[in-house]
């Protein structure tokens, strides 16, 4: 009996957040779905007619349309920037950490002055960066104080590519990455003497080989011209804005992480016989992996949607350092063409499910086993 | 007295009051709050909506006026602003548009506007503003829906004449001549020819190349359907286009226009593409003497040919102040209104009984472009919204960021194309 009006009135102090929440996030989600399969645009609202079913178009259009260049430029930059963006956030916010953890006179110091960019608005740090990159007045010019020439890299307007690839071969790449990860782990299972799985894999690499060499995977794509792709330089500069801004955070939150690891595992492990780089090794950086886990979620969702730090360093328009984000703004607002607007979010909120989903299934999955 | 009776009196009373009260609103001058949305906020621009708001006080002191201006992009964050508010049905009292398909394409055809021609014609206004501006606010019934407060002109060269004169170069006349001569010659004496900042005025020097190159009547043709996007000509543009972008400065993604046009007045630079909006930052900003300081041209090829664009504003359907509307627009239109605003914001009076040929007012550049607008062929503006709408305008930008990094002429034709199919009425 108890139990039962207690039950009741948990779920009527969660209702309302849960109401909220479905509507004010999922049925929005949902609104935008719905558009996103239309060709709604401000002309049609303004004149109060309905927009009409399209399907798939704005998606099929978006990954091989002629006129959503753009779209695709977005989508490489993003997954560039994102990798590289995590991987110097992680490596300088852990560097950082280990540093501050030698227990050094004035931590507190150091640690409020690594933390503080994080306190400052995205825009801002645009602003700043953006002036410290102007090429010819930046700090390119720093080496000139000690006589030396101005360095010659030319920051977020840089044309340089690297890494090249044309859109058309997408899929074969994609196919290509995913049949060498197949087979890694085929050997890995086949090793193991794990035979189940081992063949399974073996079966996905045969498909994935037989897709590759038959050339379906190579006319899959239906974008009619050739289109270069590949990691444009210029968003190197973003990277050091927004590292800048966020390895602090990493660090806060892998100084919290050693923190909590016990002085005794540390002295059993010297005692152990264990050099001081041996205990990172094998100590302490084993248990700070569910912080690096949060850490890469934290940075993945906000580097697949940045938007105001771009804006304010390109000026909007400058494709180098482009992101989905401002091309769904654009898209929107000044093409008025909602649904596509719509479609570019959708991508969007895919992106980044991709990186959120698996982390909640993870700590879902070890809540269940506690308790 | 029964108590129903009583109340019956009370609502007959209050019924009365309220129609005087109705009666004397529409007798009286206009009262209340006037919301004026625009993306002044800068500049000579926001000092000519200020001071107009200053006199139009002091002729309506009832009117209480609600400067909504918002900041940004050349007008694009003011325009998704305007847009969400026109959509969640809370439009302002009146908003800022640019005269033409911006205008057209949208707010007329979707029925939003109303039309002002009993305020035309109350003013006289029928002959004091010319005839083909006022075709390009008017529907083809005849209906005018906007007030024009000002005209600039987009295809203008500007330079320094005593540079060209220390560098040995004249003002070219065709783009052929700006490339295969004025641009070697400037660049062997460690010279920037041209000075071009980020993408919209790039797309603002295209349209002064394809005007350049085109002629007025394949350029006009773009726009109606009459001239093929993927032509050998309009392929040629985009040619064009590369071999300036090969003249100019390497950082334009990192310059707003007014950095571009300042190289110019340094001496980086030897010429400048850019509206007549550039005079006023020259004149104002950077101080220096029409003629001497600064001096201008047609752009290249385009000798006898006016691109305009105008800000208008209009009075939107569900307005919810039109009495005050009408009166600000009234004045906005009038030559006194109009020689307030546009010596200030840099640009030329709409109307023709302004006191254009006032020197106190309107300077050397002033006299000689109007000049040109009374005298020239007058075509309209691609990056300013006049011939294309935003959907169009948008995309175009995409086109040409992305031509700027691959250089391919004929697959920015044909990506043109296949937009001006789409989005082209």
């Amino acid at each position: 009996m108890h139990n039962r009006r207690d039950r009741l009135i948990a779920v009527l102090m969660v209702l309302p957040s849960i109401v909220l929440l479905a509507i004010f996030v999922y049925g929005f989600i949902a609104i935008t779905a719905q558009t996103s399969m239309t060709d709604s645009n401000a002309m049609q609202r303004l004149s109060r007619l309905p927009a009409n079913f399209i399907g798939l178009q704005n998606y099929t259009d978006l990954f091989s349309g002629p006129l959503d260049t753009r779209f695709r430029v977005g989508i490489v930059n993003t997954v560039f920037f994102t990798a590289i963006f995590i991987t110097v956030c992680l490596v300088l916010g852990m560097l950082l950490a280990v540093l501050l953890d030698q227990k050094i006179r004035g931590e507190s110091v150091f640690r409020t002055i690594f933390l503080f960019p994080m306190a400052l608005s995205f825009v801002v740090t645009g602003v700043v960066w953006k002036w410290l990159f102007n090429p010819n007045s930046g700090i390119n010019y720093l080496p000139t104080v000690i006589g030396l020439p101005p360095a010659q890299f030319r920051w977020f307007i840089s044309e340089d590519r690297i890494l090249e690839f044309n859109w058309q071969d997408l899929p074969t790449i994609l196919a290509v990455i995913a049949l060498s990860a197949a087979a890694m782990f085929t050997l890995w299972f086949a090793v193991k003497r794990k035979s189940r799985p081992a063949i399974y894999g073996f079966v996905i690499v045969m498909i994935l080989s037989f897709l590759i060499f038959s050339g379906a995977t190579g006319s899959m794509n239906a974008l009619p011209n050739p289109e270069q792709h590949g990691f444009n330089l210029a968003l190197i500069a973003v990277v050091v804005a927004a590292g800048w801004q966020m390895c602090g955070y990493t660090m806060a939150m892998y100084l919290a992480g050693l923190r909590g690891v016990s002085e005794e595992l540390r002295e059993a492990a010297r005692v152990d016989g264990a050099s001081e780089f041996g205990v990172y090794r094998h100590v302490v950086f084993p248990l700070l992996a569910p912080i690096t886990l949060s850490a890469i979620i934290i940075l993945g969702h906000i580097s697949l949607k940045i938007f105001d730090l771009v804006y304010v360093m390109g000026g909007g328009d400058n494709l180098r350092i482009d992101m989905p984000g401002l091309n769904m703004f654009f898209e929107t607002f000044r093409g008025q063409n909602f649904g596509r607007g719509a479609a570019i979010a959708m991508v969007m909120l895919l992106l980044v499910a991709v990186v959120i989903v698996p982390y909640l299934v993870n700590s879902f999955r070890s809540e269940a086993k506690r308790s | 007295m029964k108590r129903s009776s009583i109340l019956a009196l009370l609502l007959i009373a209050v019924l009365a009051l309220g129609f005087a009260g109705l009666a004397s609103a529409q007798d009286a001058a206009p009262s209340g709050d006037l919301e004026i949305f625009s993306w002044w906020t800068g500049g000579g621009e926001a000092a000519g909506l200020e001071a107009l708001i200053a006199r139009f006080s002091e002729m309506y002191p009832d009117i209480n006026v609600i400067n909504a201006a918002v900041a940004g992009g050349s007008g694009v964050n003011a325009r998704a602003v305007l847009t969400t508010r026109m959509l969640g049905g809370d439009p302002p009292d009146t908003f800022q548009v640019h005269a033409g398909e911006e205008l057209n394409a949208l707010w007329v055809a979707a029925g939003l506007m109303q039309p002002l021609n009993d305020i035309y014609e109350a003013n006289g206004w029928m002959e004091q503003f010319p005839q083909g501006l006022l075709d390009l606010i008017s529907d083809d019934a005849g209906n005018i829906y906007v007030v024009p407060v000002n005209i600039h002109r987009s295809n203008v060269m500007w330079y320094v004449p005593a540079n060209l004169e220390a560098w040995g170069v004249t003002v070219p006349t065709s783009w052929d001549e700006f490339v295969n001569t004025t641009c070697p010659a400037l660049q062997a004496a460690d010279i920037t020819p041209i000075s071009i900042g980020e993408n919209w005025t790039q797309v603002h020097l295209w349209e002064s190349i394809a005007l350049g190159t085109l002629g007025v009547e394949a350029y006009n043709g773009l726009w109606d359907g009459t001239t093929n996007w993927t032509s050998p000509e309009v392929v040629h543009t985009f040619e064009v286009l590369g071999q300036v972008y090969d003249c100019a400065n390497d950082d334009m993604n990192a310059l707003t226009w007014q950095d571009a046009s300042q190289r110019v007045a340094n001496g980086e630079a030897a010429f400048n593409i850019m509206g007549d909006w550039a005079a006023g930052y020259f004149l104002v900003d950077l101080a220096l003497e029409p003629g001497t300081g600064f001096a201008w041209a047609p752009s290249p090829g385009t000798d006898g040919v006016f691109m305009m664009l105008s800000d208008t504003f209009g009075l939107p359907v569900g307005a919810p102040n039109p009495g005050a509307v009408e009166a600000w627009l009234s004045f906005l239109g009038s030559a006194e209104a109009q020689d307030l605003f546009n010596p200030v914001k840099g640009s030329l009076p709409a109307n023709t009984t302004a006191d254009i040929s006032n020197p106190d007012l309107y300077n050397a550049y002033f006299q000689s472009a109007y000049e040109d607008w009374t005298t020239n062929e007058i075509v309209g503006s691609l990056a300013h919204g006049l011939v294309a709408s935003p959907a169009f305008s948008n995309g175009f930008s995409n086109i040409i960021a992305t031509f700027q990094s691959d250089r391919d002429a004929n697959n920015a034709a044909v990506t043109a194309a296949t937009l001006a199919l789409q989005t082209l009425r």
